[in-house]
């Protein structure tokens, strides 16, 4: 077993020179040409790192799982983490760690103390710690990463179904694009909330905009209308455009539902579901005989 | 797969059957479900709970929340030692019952997860565990 | 036991839900519900279940149950105030109550019912004609 104090040693006395070396390696490489971070924050983060790294090696020996080394993987984790959110690429992120090796390694072959054989078995054990905290960099970098797009799919999610007032107790859903499975949870969940805060009788959903209704869409569709049954409100589905409607024929999907072709089509039936009628103004006003009645919805 | 936290419950009464809805509920919360994913497991754990009553005699109910990268999860295992189904794939299919269910419990629940998975032989008991993740 | 209370409200009878219901407890309901109806001779009756985190298949079939026994018995039932968590949740378990009349709230659900009662009074004024 090599003893990695030894190491811990060398890093503190020679830590300028690692220090400086290292910095270089990481400007050669170009982490600061993008202009993401500045020359003073690299040097800050450097040199963190490396007493972090330092106390490991003094209490922790050459196991990177050892809690000597929570803190510096701590500091990994913080680093990679606001890296992946400024953009950085993976390559980058892991260059931070990796080109610790090479200061390392002529550390110890510099030292004229250590015998051949010890300073291999030494550059042995700084390449597995500093491989393994590279690839702790990289997984928490991969994850910051997926989070990252799963909040984004979720707020596209969530952007690209509103829910619009038409007229009191009235609501409209147009829907764009292809739904999916998740999609139209999220439909759902957004369409049924808004039934419940503005109190709608009807929901209209419009799918002029959707391009393709399969087995699996046209099932969502129902489930839809039937939980907004069981909430007390009734859909009516609109925009179903020719060819959608023969396909579904084809594939022997029924939609049992109240459908209209066009929404002015659903949003007249609404009104007229809910006591209430549209007439021309000059219609009106004739039929009225000059009375001033203005023709408008009641 | 690291498990977070885990609760554990036995059947015995229907007053049980509330029981696991509200550790389904707490879990489901430590799990940071969102309102629809809580409510549709603590639907599944009530019809699973209630099945295994009924049919099982009871049995044991372990909850469990999993972190994996990327995602947290919370799965449920119902064990019961009674009689066993024997025909697993009919059971699966709504209004198979051999009760006075509507039989919608074991693919109300499968419909209500995102995993499901049943294991049950004639006189060894059954063993249903589902999952839902967020 | 504890029992769920049932008000009388005119001719009908309300009956909101706000605990997490046991199966007992259910059935009891069941029972005090059609004798309630028969007592007062009622004609709707709104469940108001808005409390309710969940439904599942056993209070799904109580639900249907009373309704299919205030049918015979003539009156409506009403259940108003699902959440949409809970209406989602009961489509996927396949559960879609088709006996069951619904309202967004006890207000609506008051409505539904006396408009039935209205054009069940006018057409019984009709045959009298």
């Amino acid at each position: 077993m090599v003893d990695v104090g030894t190491i811990a040693e060398l890093v503190a006395s020679g830590e300028a020179a690692i220090l400086s070396e290292w910095i270089d390696l990481q400007k050669k490489v170009g982490t600061l040409q993008t202009g993401r971070i500045t020359e003073n924050e690299l040097v800050a983060q450097s040199r963190e790192f490396l007493h972090r790294l330092r106390d490991g090696l003094a209490r922790g020996g050459s196991d990177s799982s050892d809690a000597a080394y929570g803190p510096a993987r701590q500091m990994l984790a913080d680093l990679s983490r606001s890296r992946a959110l400024q953009g950085f690429s993976p390559t980058e992120t892991a260059t931070f760690i990796f080109s610790l090796k090479q200061p390392l390694f002529n550390v110890l072959n510099r030292n004229a103390a250590l015998s051949p054989v010890q300073a291999a078995d030494l550059t042995w054990a700084v390449t597995l710690l500093l491989d393994e905290l590279g690839l702790f960099t990289l997984e928490i970098f991969q994850k910051s990463r997926e989070e990252v797009i799963v909040r984004q799919q979720r707020e596209i999610a969530e952007l690209s179904t509103p829910v619009v007032k038409l007229w009191d107790g009235i609501l409209a859903l147009p829907l764009i694009g292809t739904l999916d499975s998740q999609r139209t949870q999220v439909v759902m969940e957004n369409l049924l909330q808004t039934v419940v805060d503005v109190e709608a009788e009807i929901a209209i959903i419009d799918i002029t905009g959707v391009p393709t209704v399969d087995t699996l869409t046209a099932q969502h569709l129902l489930k839809t209308v039937a939980a907004a049954r069981l909430m007390g409100a009734d859909c009516i589905i609109s925009g179903i455009r020719p060819q959608i409607a023969q396909t579904m024929v084809h594939l022997g999907v029924e939609l049992n539902v109240v459908s209209k072709a066009t929404l002015a089509d659903a949003f007249a039936m609404a009104l007229e579901r809910t006591g209430r009628a549209v007439t021309k103004r000059k219609a009106a006003a004739a039929a009225a005989k000059g009375k001033p009645i203005a023709g408008k919805v009641e | 797969m690291p498990t977070l936290r885990t609760d554990r419950l036995e059947i015995r009464s229907s007053d049980d059957v509330v029981r696991v809805r509200q550790m389904a509920r707490a879990m489901a919360l430590e799990t940071g479900l969102g309102l629809v994913d809580q409510t549709k497991i603590i639907t599944a754990a009530s019809e699973l709970a209630r099945n295994m009553l009924d049919y099982g005699g009871g049995g044991l109910v372990l909850a469990e929340v999993l972190e994996q990268p990327g995602r947290r999860g919370l799965r449920l295992t119902f064990e019961d030692k009674g009689p066993g189904i024997a025909d697993v794939e009919a059971a699966l299919k709504d209004g198979f019952t051999t009760g006075k269910g509507m039989g919608l419990g074991l693919g109300g629940a499968k419909r209500l997860s995102n995993e499901f998975s049943i294991d049950s032989r004639p006189g060894a008991g059954t063993k249903v565990v589902i999952a839902r993740w967020k | 036991m504890d029992r769920i209370p049932i008000l009388k409200f005119g001719n009908a009878l309300l009956v909101t839900i706000q605990v997490d219901m046991h199966d007992r407890l259910a059935t009891a309901l069941e029972e005090d519900l059609t004798a309630k109806i028969v007592a007062y001779g009622a004609r709707g009756v709104l469940i108001d279940i808005s409390a309710l985190e969940i439904v599942d298949s056993f209070i799904g079939r109580m639900l249907d149950n009373i309704a299919a026994v205030s049918r015979i018995l003539d009156a409506d039932t009403v259940v108003v105030g699902m959440r949409p968590a809970v209406a989602i949740t009961l489509v996927e378990l396949g559960l879609s109550l088709t006996g069951v009349k619904t309202a967004l709230n006890v207000e609506r659900g008051m409505a539904l019912i006396q408009a039935r009662l209205q054009t069940s009074e006018s057409e019984d004024a009709d045959v009298e004609d």
